[in-house]
Protein backbone atom coordinates (compact mmCIF):
# COMPACT_ATOMS: atom_id res chain seq x y z
CA UNK A 1 0.00 0.00 0.00
CA UNK A 2 2.79 2.35 0.97
CA UNK A 3 4.58 1.59 -2.27
CA UNK A 4 1.51 2.57 -4.21
CA UNK A 5 1.47 5.90 -2.41
CA UNK A 6 5.12 6.43 -3.25
CA UNK A 7 4.57 5.73 -6.92
CA UNK A 8 1.54 8.00 -6.93
CA UNK A 9 3.64 10.73 -5.33
CA UNK A 10 6.34 10.29 -7.94
CA UNK A 11 3.84 10.43 -10.74
CA UNK A 12 2.30 13.55 -9.26
CA UNK A 13 5.70 15.20 -8.99
CA UNK A 14 6.36 14.13 -12.56
CA UNK A 15 3.23 15.85 -13.70
CA UNK A 16 4.31 19.00 -11.90
CA UNK A 17 7.71 18.87 -13.58
CA UNK A 18 6.08 18.34 -16.93
CA UNK A 19 3.93 21.38 -16.34
CA UNK A 20 7.05 23.29 -15.45
CA UNK A 21 8.77 22.29 -18.64
CA UNK A 22 5.70 23.16 -20.63
CA UNK A 23 5.46 26.67 -19.30
CA UNK A 24 9.15 27.31 -19.65
CA UNK A 25 9.50 26.02 -23.16
CA UNK A 26 6.65 28.17 -24.26
CA UNK A 27 8.13 31.25 -22.64
CA UNK A 28 9.15 32.41 -26.06
CA UNK A 29 5.64 32.22 -27.35
CA UNK A 30 3.19 34.92 -26.53
CA UNK A 31 0.55 34.76 -23.86
CA UNK A 32 -2.51 35.68 -25.77
CA UNK A 33 -4.96 35.02 -22.98
CA UNK A 34 -6.52 37.97 -21.33
CA UNK A 35 -5.13 40.30 -23.93
CA UNK A 36 -8.54 41.18 -25.23
CA UNK A 37 -10.37 41.55 -21.96
CA UNK A 38 -10.80 45.21 -21.21
CA UNK A 39 -9.75 45.82 -17.64
CA UNK A 40 -11.96 48.75 -16.81
CA UNK A 41 -15.58 49.46 -17.58
CA UNK A 42 -16.87 50.50 -20.98
CA UNK A 43 -14.97 53.80 -20.76
CA UNK A 44 -11.54 52.18 -21.13
CA UNK A 45 -10.67 50.84 -24.55
CA UNK A 46 -8.11 48.16 -25.26
CA UNK A 47 -5.87 47.82 -28.28
CA UNK A 48 -4.24 44.44 -28.76
CA UNK A 49 -1.03 44.35 -30.76
CA UNK A 50 0.69 41.15 -31.92
CA UNK A 51 4.30 41.89 -32.75
CA UNK A 52 7.49 39.97 -33.51
CA UNK A 53 9.84 39.46 -30.55
CA UNK A 54 12.50 41.67 -32.12
CA UNK A 55 10.12 44.62 -31.75
CA UNK A 56 9.67 44.17 -27.98
CA UNK A 57 11.55 47.23 -26.76
CA UNK A 58 10.58 49.62 -29.56
CA UNK A 59 6.89 48.73 -29.56
CA UNK A 60 6.65 48.84 -25.77
CA UNK A 61 7.95 52.39 -25.94
CA UNK A 62 5.56 53.29 -28.77
CA UNK A 63 2.71 51.72 -26.80
CA UNK A 64 3.36 54.15 -23.93
CA UNK A 65 3.42 57.04 -26.41
CA UNK A 66 0.12 55.82 -27.87
CA UNK A 67 -1.52 55.59 -24.44
CA UNK A 68 -0.40 59.15 -23.69
CA UNK A 69 -1.89 60.35 -26.98
CA UNK A 70 -5.17 58.46 -26.53
CA UNK A 71 -6.30 58.94 -22.94
CA UNK A 72 -8.30 56.01 -21.59
CA UNK A 73 -6.80 53.53 -24.02
CA UNK A 74 -4.75 50.56 -22.89
CA UNK A 75 -2.33 48.91 -25.31
CA UNK A 76 -1.67 45.22 -24.69
CA UNK A 77 1.17 43.49 -26.47
CA UNK A 78 1.79 39.89 -27.32
CA UNK A 79 5.36 39.42 -28.45
CA UNK A 80 6.46 36.16 -30.02
CA UNK A 81 7.88 34.45 -33.07
CA UNK A 82 6.08 35.73 -36.17
CA UNK A 83 5.02 32.23 -37.22
CA UNK A 84 3.56 31.54 -33.76
CA UNK A 85 1.63 34.81 -33.90
CA UNK A 86 0.24 34.06 -37.37
CA UNK A 87 -0.87 30.62 -36.19
CA UNK A 88 -2.74 32.26 -33.31
CA UNK A 89 -4.32 34.87 -35.58
CA UNK A 90 -5.46 32.07 -37.91
CA UNK A 91 -7.02 30.35 -34.90
CA UNK A 92 -9.05 33.49 -34.23
CA UNK A 93 -6.98 35.40 -31.68
CA UNK A 94 -8.64 38.80 -31.11
CA UNK A 95 -5.71 40.97 -32.18
CA UNK A 96 -6.12 44.47 -33.67
CA UNK A 97 -2.68 44.90 -35.19
CA UNK A 98 -0.05 42.46 -36.45
CA UNK A 99 3.59 43.42 -37.01
CA UNK A 100 5.63 40.62 -38.57
CA UNK A 101 9.40 40.22 -38.75
CA UNK A 102 9.22 38.98 -42.32
CA UNK A 103 7.07 39.19 -45.41
CA UNK A 104 6.40 35.43 -45.54
CA UNK A 105 4.42 35.34 -42.30
CA UNK A 106 2.44 38.45 -43.20
CA UNK A 107 1.58 36.79 -46.53
CA UNK A 108 0.12 33.87 -44.57
CA UNK A 109 -2.18 36.28 -42.74
CA UNK A 110 -3.12 37.97 -46.01
CA UNK A 111 -3.83 34.63 -47.69
CA UNK A 112 -6.08 33.76 -44.75
CA UNK A 113 -8.02 37.02 -45.32
CA UNK A 114 -7.25 38.04 -41.73
CA UNK A 115 -6.02 41.55 -42.56
CA UNK A 116 -8.19 44.62 -43.20
CA UNK A 117 -5.99 46.52 -45.65
CA UNK A 118 -2.80 45.90 -47.59
CA UNK A 119 0.14 45.61 -45.17
CA UNK A 120 2.65 48.46 -45.01
CA UNK A 121 6.40 47.94 -44.65
CA UNK A 122 7.72 50.04 -41.76
CA UNK A 123 11.28 48.87 -41.04
CA UNK A 124 14.07 46.60 -42.19
CA UNK A 125 16.85 44.70 -40.54
CA UNK A 126 20.05 43.06 -41.74
CA UNK A 127 22.36 40.45 -40.28
CA UNK A 128 25.47 41.22 -38.33
CA UNK A 129 28.11 39.03 -36.73
CA UNK A 130 27.92 39.08 -32.94
CA UNK A 131 31.07 38.20 -31.00
CA UNK A 132 31.89 38.24 -27.27
CA UNK A 133 33.31 41.65 -26.21
CA UNK A 134 36.91 40.39 -26.27
CA UNK A 135 36.40 38.65 -29.65
CA UNK A 136 38.49 35.58 -28.70
CA UNK A 137 38.54 34.15 -32.22
CA UNK A 138 39.45 37.48 -33.83
CA UNK A 139 36.50 37.49 -36.23
CA UNK A 140 36.62 40.40 -38.67
CA UNK A 141 34.83 39.18 -41.82
CA UNK A 142 32.12 36.74 -42.84
CA UNK A 143 34.83 34.54 -44.38
CA UNK A 144 36.42 34.12 -40.92
CA UNK A 145 33.32 32.20 -39.79
CA UNK A 146 34.20 29.39 -42.20
CA UNK A 147 37.60 28.85 -40.54
CA UNK A 148 37.91 25.48 -38.83
CA UNK A 149 38.07 25.40 -35.04
CA UNK A 150 35.82 28.37 -34.37
CA UNK A 151 32.45 27.85 -32.74
CA UNK A 152 29.79 29.54 -34.84
CA UNK A 153 26.11 29.48 -33.91
CA UNK A 154 23.40 30.39 -36.41
CA UNK A 155 19.61 30.15 -36.72
CA UNK A 156 18.13 26.99 -38.23
CA UNK A 157 17.19 27.40 -41.93
CA UNK A 158 13.55 26.78 -40.96
CA UNK A 159 13.23 30.12 -39.12
CA UNK A 160 13.47 33.58 -40.79
CA UNK A 161 16.91 34.53 -39.42
CA UNK A 162 18.26 31.17 -40.61
CA UNK A 163 16.81 31.70 -44.07
CA UNK A 164 18.56 35.06 -44.18
CA UNK A 165 21.80 33.38 -43.05
CA UNK A 166 21.61 30.90 -45.91
CA UNK A 167 21.01 33.70 -48.40
CA UNK A 168 24.02 35.62 -47.16
CA UNK A 169 26.23 32.52 -47.26
CA UNK A 170 25.17 31.78 -50.80
CA UNK A 171 25.76 35.26 -52.14
CA UNK A 172 29.15 35.46 -50.44
CA UNK A 173 30.15 31.95 -51.48
CA UNK A 174 30.97 31.04 -47.89
CA UNK A 175 30.03 27.76 -46.23
CA UNK A 176 29.71 28.02 -42.47
CA UNK A 177 29.77 24.81 -40.45
CA UNK A 178 27.86 25.82 -37.32
CA UNK A 179 28.13 23.95 -34.03
CA UNK A 180 24.45 24.64 -33.44
CA UNK A 181 21.41 25.75 -35.44
CA UNK A 182 19.18 27.54 -32.99
CA UNK A 183 15.44 27.96 -32.95
CA UNK A 184 15.43 31.72 -32.45
CA UNK A 185 17.76 34.63 -32.84
CA UNK A 186 17.72 35.23 -29.08
CA UNK A 187 19.10 31.71 -28.53
CA UNK A 188 22.01 32.56 -30.83
CA UNK A 189 22.59 35.80 -28.95
CA UNK A 190 22.63 34.19 -25.50
CA UNK A 191 25.17 31.63 -26.66
CA UNK A 192 27.47 34.43 -27.79
CA UNK A 193 26.83 36.48 -24.63
CA UNK A 194 27.77 33.54 -22.41
CA UNK A 195 30.98 33.07 -24.40
CA UNK A 196 29.91 29.56 -25.37
CA UNK A 197 30.13 30.48 -29.04
CA UNK A 198 32.93 32.49 -30.66
CA UNK A 199 30.52 34.11 -33.08
CA UNK A 200 26.88 34.11 -34.10
CA UNK A 201 24.81 35.57 -36.90
CA UNK A 202 22.05 37.81 -35.56
CA UNK A 203 20.28 41.00 -36.60
CA UNK A 204 21.82 44.46 -36.23
CA UNK A 205 19.07 45.36 -33.75
CA UNK A 206 19.95 42.36 -31.55
CA UNK A 207 23.54 43.52 -31.29
CA UNK A 208 22.29 47.04 -30.54
CA UNK A 209 19.89 45.75 -27.88
CA UNK A 210 22.49 43.58 -26.16
CA UNK A 211 24.54 46.66 -25.20
CA UNK A 212 28.14 45.91 -24.25
CA UNK A 213 27.54 42.19 -23.71
CA UNK A 214 28.40 41.50 -27.35
CA UNK A 215 30.31 43.31 -30.08
CA UNK A 216 28.93 43.64 -33.59
CA UNK A 217 31.00 42.99 -36.70
CA UNK A 218 29.37 44.40 -39.82
CA UNK A 219 30.01 42.73 -43.17
CA UNK A 220 29.16 43.99 -46.68
CA UNK A 221 27.50 40.72 -47.78
CA UNK A 222 24.66 41.36 -45.31
CA UNK A 223 22.95 43.56 -47.92
CA UNK A 224 21.96 40.42 -49.85
CA UNK A 225 19.40 39.51 -47.18
CA UNK A 226 17.35 42.45 -46.05
CA UNK A 227 14.47 41.51 -43.78
CA UNK A 228 11.46 43.76 -44.21
CA UNK A 229 8.91 44.25 -41.41
CA UNK A 230 5.28 44.69 -42.51
CA UNK A 231 2.41 45.86 -40.29
CA UNK A 232 -1.35 45.50 -40.84
CA UNK A 233 -4.66 45.93 -39.06
CA UNK A 234 -6.70 42.78 -38.51
CA UNK A 235 -10.34 41.90 -39.17
CA UNK A 236 -10.67 40.11 -35.85
CA UNK A 237 -9.82 43.29 -33.94
CA UNK A 238 -12.45 45.10 -31.91
CA UNK A 239 -11.07 48.62 -32.28
CA UNK A 240 -10.39 49.28 -35.99
CA UNK A 241 -9.98 53.04 -35.55
CA UNK A 242 -7.42 52.72 -32.79
CA UNK A 243 -5.64 50.06 -34.84
CA UNK A 244 -5.32 52.45 -37.77
CA UNK A 245 -4.02 55.16 -35.41
CA UNK A 246 -1.39 52.80 -34.01
CA UNK A 247 -0.26 51.84 -37.49
CA UNK A 248 0.06 55.54 -38.37
CA UNK A 249 2.15 56.10 -35.24
CA UNK A 250 4.56 53.30 -36.19
CA UNK A 251 4.92 54.41 -39.82
CA UNK A 252 5.02 58.12 -38.91
CA UNK A 253 8.00 60.25 -37.86
CA UNK A 254 7.74 59.42 -34.17
CA UNK A 255 7.66 55.68 -34.73
CA UNK A 256 10.42 55.80 -37.30
CA UNK A 257 12.77 57.70 -34.99
CA UNK A 258 12.22 55.18 -32.16
CA UNK A 259 12.91 52.32 -34.57
CA UNK A 260 15.99 54.02 -36.02
CA UNK A 261 17.39 54.52 -32.51
CA UNK A 262 17.15 50.75 -31.97
CA UNK A 263 19.13 50.03 -35.12
CA UNK A 264 16.31 49.38 -37.60
CA UNK A 265 16.77 50.72 -41.11
CA UNK A 266 14.10 52.18 -43.40
CA UNK A 267 12.11 49.54 -45.31
CA UNK B 1 -8.70 11.04 -17.46
CA UNK B 2 -10.50 12.73 -20.36
CA UNK B 3 -8.34 15.79 -19.73
CA UNK B 4 -5.29 13.70 -20.60
CA UNK B 5 -6.78 11.61 -23.40
CA UNK B 6 -8.71 14.23 -25.34
CA UNK B 7 -5.67 16.27 -26.45
CA UNK B 8 -3.95 13.06 -27.52
CA UNK B 9 -6.99 12.02 -29.54
CA UNK B 10 -7.21 15.49 -31.07
CA UNK B 11 -3.59 15.22 -32.14
CA UNK B 12 -4.18 11.83 -33.75
CA UNK B 13 -7.05 13.24 -35.82
CA UNK B 14 -4.60 15.78 -37.25
CA UNK B 15 -2.12 13.16 -38.48
CA UNK B 16 -1.86 13.02 -42.28
CA UNK B 17 -1.82 9.26 -42.62
CA UNK B 18 -1.02 9.10 -46.33
CA UNK B 19 2.16 11.13 -45.78
CA UNK B 20 2.89 9.74 -42.32
CA UNK B 21 5.58 7.23 -43.30
CA UNK B 22 7.40 9.76 -45.45
CA UNK B 23 7.33 12.36 -42.70
CA UNK B 24 8.71 10.11 -39.98
CA UNK B 25 11.35 8.40 -42.13
CA UNK B 26 12.99 11.61 -43.35
CA UNK B 27 16.70 11.92 -42.58
CA UNK B 28 16.23 14.53 -39.89
CA UNK B 29 13.44 12.57 -38.15
CA UNK B 30 15.37 9.30 -38.06
CA UNK B 31 18.50 11.09 -36.82
CA UNK B 32 16.49 12.80 -34.08
CA UNK B 33 14.77 9.60 -32.94
CA UNK B 34 18.04 7.64 -32.91
CA UNK B 35 19.77 10.39 -30.96
CA UNK B 36 16.88 10.60 -28.49
CA UNK B 37 16.88 6.86 -27.80
CA UNK B 38 20.66 6.71 -27.48
CA UNK B 39 20.99 9.70 -25.15
CA UNK B 40 17.99 8.71 -23.02
CA UNK B 41 19.39 5.21 -22.51
CA UNK B 42 22.77 6.61 -21.52
CA UNK B 43 21.20 9.17 -19.20
CA UNK B 44 19.16 6.43 -17.50
CA UNK B 45 22.38 4.51 -16.91
CA UNK B 46 23.95 7.57 -15.28
CA UNK B 47 20.80 8.14 -13.22
CA UNK B 48 21.13 4.61 -11.81
CA UNK B 49 24.86 5.08 -11.24
CA UNK B 50 24.42 8.37 -9.34
CA UNK B 51 20.93 7.77 -8.00
CA UNK B 52 21.43 4.47 -6.16
CA UNK B 53 24.10 5.80 -3.76
CA UNK B 54 22.10 9.00 -3.26
CA UNK B 55 18.93 7.07 -2.43
CA UNK B 56 20.86 4.82 -0.04
CA UNK B 57 22.27 7.82 1.80
CA UNK B 58 18.84 9.44 2.04
CA UNK B 59 17.00 6.28 3.12
CA UNK B 60 19.50 4.49 5.34
CA UNK B 61 21.31 7.22 7.24
CA UNK B 62 20.24 10.19 9.26
CA UNK B 63 22.28 13.28 9.83
CA UNK B 64 21.83 16.99 10.34
CA UNK B 65 20.74 18.73 7.19
CA UNK B 66 19.43 15.57 5.57
CA UNK B 67 16.06 17.19 4.96
CA UNK B 68 17.79 20.05 3.22
CA UNK B 69 19.87 17.66 1.13
CA UNK B 70 16.75 15.82 0.05
CA UNK B 71 15.10 19.06 -1.05
CA UNK B 72 18.18 19.96 -3.05
CA UNK B 73 18.27 16.58 -4.76
CA UNK B 74 14.62 16.98 -5.73
CA UNK B 75 15.08 20.55 -6.95
CA UNK B 76 15.33 19.67 -10.68
CA UNK B 77 11.81 18.20 -10.41
CA UNK B 78 10.20 21.53 -9.71
CA UNK B 79 12.70 23.76 -11.46
CA UNK B 80 11.82 24.86 -14.99
CA UNK B 81 14.22 22.89 -17.23
CA UNK B 82 15.45 26.11 -18.84
CA UNK B 83 16.77 27.15 -15.42
CA UNK B 84 18.55 23.80 -15.20
CA UNK B 85 20.08 24.46 -18.61
CA UNK B 86 21.31 27.88 -17.53
CA UNK B 87 22.79 26.40 -14.34
CA UNK B 88 24.60 23.71 -16.34
CA UNK B 89 25.86 26.32 -18.79
CA UNK B 90 27.42 28.36 -15.99
CA UNK B 91 29.01 25.24 -14.54
CA UNK B 92 30.30 23.34 -17.53
CA UNK B 93 30.22 26.03 -20.23
CA UNK B 94 33.44 27.46 -21.62
CA UNK B 95 33.31 30.41 -19.23
CA UNK B 96 31.58 28.45 -16.49
CA UNK B 97 32.84 27.36 -13.10
CA UNK B 98 34.57 24.24 -14.39
CA UNK B 99 34.84 25.39 -17.98
CA UNK B 100 38.49 26.41 -17.73
CA UNK B 101 39.50 23.08 -16.22
CA UNK B 102 37.74 21.28 -19.05
CA UNK B 103 39.37 23.52 -21.63
CA UNK B 104 42.84 22.70 -20.27
CA UNK B 105 41.98 19.02 -20.50
CA UNK B 106 40.91 19.58 -24.07
CA UNK B 107 37.28 18.66 -23.45
CA UNK B 108 34.53 20.78 -24.91
CA UNK B 109 31.16 19.95 -23.45
CA UNK B 110 28.91 22.57 -25.02
CA UNK B 111 27.30 21.72 -28.36
CA UNK B 112 28.19 18.03 -27.97
CA UNK B 113 26.09 14.93 -27.39
CA UNK B 114 27.69 14.78 -23.94
CA UNK B 115 25.91 18.04 -23.11
CA UNK B 116 22.57 16.48 -24.10
CA UNK B 117 23.20 13.52 -21.80
CA UNK B 118 24.21 15.85 -18.95
CA UNK B 119 21.05 17.90 -19.35
CA UNK B 120 18.87 14.78 -19.41
CA UNK B 121 20.60 13.22 -16.42
CA UNK B 122 20.21 16.47 -14.48
CA UNK B 123 16.44 16.63 -14.94
CA UNK B 124 15.78 12.86 -14.70
CA UNK B 125 17.91 11.96 -11.68
CA UNK B 126 15.33 12.97 -9.02
CA UNK B 127 12.78 10.54 -10.48
CA UNK B 128 15.09 7.63 -9.78
CA UNK B 129 16.10 8.87 -6.34
CA UNK B 130 12.51 9.44 -5.23
CA UNK B 131 11.26 6.04 -6.45
CA UNK B 132 14.20 4.17 -4.98
CA UNK B 133 14.21 5.99 -1.67
CA UNK B 134 10.52 5.18 -1.29
CA UNK B 135 11.16 1.52 -2.07
CA UNK B 136 14.08 1.38 0.35
CA UNK B 137 12.04 2.89 3.17
CA UNK B 138 9.12 0.57 2.49
CA UNK B 139 11.25 -2.56 2.48
CA UNK B 140 12.73 -1.60 5.85
CA UNK B 141 16.02 -2.55 7.40
CA UNK B 142 14.98 -5.75 9.18
CA UNK B 143 16.25 -8.25 6.62
CA UNK B 144 19.45 -6.28 6.24
CA UNK B 145 20.22 -6.32 9.97
CA UNK B 146 19.41 -10.03 10.15
CA UNK B 147 21.79 -10.72 7.27
CA UNK B 148 24.44 -8.59 8.95
CA UNK B 149 24.14 -10.44 12.28
CA UNK B 150 24.53 -13.68 10.34
CA UNK B 151 27.93 -12.41 9.26
CA UNK B 152 27.28 -10.99 5.81
CA UNK B 153 29.53 -8.12 4.81
CA UNK B 154 27.85 -4.78 3.86
CA UNK B 155 28.50 -5.32 0.13
CA UNK B 156 26.99 -8.82 0.33
CA UNK B 157 23.97 -7.46 2.21
CA UNK B 158 23.45 -4.83 -0.45
CA UNK B 159 23.84 -7.28 -3.32
CA UNK B 160 21.94 -10.24 -1.91
CA UNK B 161 19.29 -8.62 0.30
CA UNK B 162 18.68 -4.93 -0.34
CA UNK B 163 18.89 -4.92 -4.11
CA UNK B 164 16.46 -7.81 -4.80
CA UNK B 165 13.96 -6.26 -2.39
CA UNK B 166 13.93 -2.85 -4.06
CA UNK B 167 14.35 -4.04 -7.64
CA UNK B 168 10.77 -3.14 -8.67
CA UNK B 169 11.23 0.35 -7.22
CA UNK B 170 14.54 0.71 -9.03
CA UNK B 171 12.98 -0.45 -12.30
CA UNK B 172 10.08 1.98 -11.92
CA UNK B 173 12.51 4.78 -11.21
CA UNK B 174 14.65 3.89 -14.23
CA UNK B 175 11.60 3.85 -16.51
CA UNK B 176 10.48 7.25 -15.26
CA UNK B 177 14.00 8.61 -15.75
CA UNK B 178 14.09 7.27 -19.29
CA UNK B 179 10.72 8.78 -20.09
CA UNK B 180 11.72 12.12 -18.62
CA UNK B 181 14.99 12.09 -20.61
CA UNK B 182 13.08 11.31 -23.77
CA UNK B 183 10.87 14.34 -23.30
CA UNK B 184 13.61 16.70 -22.16
CA UNK B 185 13.57 19.98 -24.07
CA UNK B 186 14.29 23.14 -22.10
CA UNK B 187 17.63 22.24 -20.55
CA UNK B 188 18.85 20.70 -23.80
CA UNK B 189 18.08 23.68 -26.00
CA UNK B 190 19.64 26.05 -23.45
CA UNK B 191 22.76 24.05 -22.69
CA UNK B 192 23.46 21.83 -25.69
CA UNK B 193 22.13 23.73 -28.68
CA UNK B 194 20.49 22.13 -31.68
CA UNK B 195 22.30 20.38 -34.53
CA UNK B 196 21.02 17.43 -36.52
CA UNK B 197 22.51 14.12 -35.37
CA UNK B 198 24.55 15.73 -32.58
CA UNK B 199 22.27 17.60 -30.20
CA UNK B 200 18.88 17.83 -31.90
CA UNK B 201 16.75 15.31 -30.05
CA UNK B 202 13.18 14.44 -31.02
CA UNK B 203 11.47 17.15 -28.92
CA UNK B 204 13.79 19.79 -30.42
CA UNK B 205 13.11 18.48 -33.92
CA UNK B 206 9.36 18.64 -33.29
CA UNK B 207 9.63 22.21 -32.07
CA UNK B 208 11.66 23.20 -35.13
CA UNK B 209 9.45 21.38 -37.66
CA UNK B 210 6.44 23.20 -36.25
CA UNK B 211 7.86 26.39 -37.82
CA UNK B 212 7.69 25.11 -41.39
CA UNK B 213 5.80 21.84 -41.50
CA UNK B 214 3.13 21.38 -38.81
CA UNK B 215 2.19 18.00 -40.35
CA UNK B 216 5.68 16.66 -39.73
CA UNK B 217 5.58 18.02 -36.17
CA UNK B 218 2.30 16.20 -35.50
CA UNK B 219 3.61 12.96 -37.04
CA UNK B 220 6.78 13.11 -34.93
CA UNK B 221 4.78 13.91 -31.81
CA UNK B 222 2.80 10.74 -32.37
CA UNK B 223 6.05 8.77 -32.67
CA UNK B 224 7.21 10.21 -29.35
CA UNK B 225 3.91 9.30 -27.70
CA UNK B 226 4.11 5.74 -29.05
CA UNK B 227 7.70 5.32 -27.82
CA UNK B 228 6.78 6.68 -24.40
CA UNK B 229 3.75 4.41 -24.09
CA UNK B 230 5.83 1.42 -25.24
CA UNK B 231 8.49 2.10 -22.62
CA UNK B 232 5.97 2.38 -19.80
CA UNK B 233 4.06 -0.66 -21.09
CA UNK B 234 7.23 -2.73 -21.31
CA UNK B 235 8.21 -1.84 -17.78
CA UNK B 236 4.76 -2.72 -16.44
CA UNK B 237 4.70 -6.00 -18.36
CA UNK B 238 8.18 -6.83 -17.14
CA UNK B 239 7.16 -6.31 -13.55
CA UNK B 240 3.97 -8.31 -13.89
CA UNK B 241 5.77 -11.35 -15.29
Amino acid sequence: MKRVTTIAAVLLLGTLAACGSGSSSSSGSPSGSGASSSSGGSSEKTLTVYAASSLTSTFTELGKTFEALHKGTKVTFSFGGSSDLVAQIQQGAPADVFASADAANMEKAVADKAVRETPVNFASNTLQIAVPPDNPAGVATLQDLAEPGINVVVCAPEVPCGAATQKVEKSAGVTIKPVSEEQAVTDVLTKVESGEADAGLVYVTDVEGAGDKVKGVAFPESSSAVNVYPIATLKNGKSPDLAKDFMDLVTGTQGQSVLAAAGFAKP
Amino acid sequence: MIFVLLPLAAMITRVQWDAFLGLITSDSSVAALALSLRTSATSTLFCVLFGVPMAMVLARTSFRGQQLLRSLVLLPLVLPPVVGGIALLYTFGRRGLLGHTFEVLGIQVAFSTTAVIMAQTFVALPFLVVSLEGALRTSGERYESVAATLGARPTTVFRRVTLPLVLPGLAAGAVLSFARSLGEFGATITFAGSLQGVTRTLPLEIYLQREVDPDAAVALSLVLVVVAVAVIGLARGGRGA
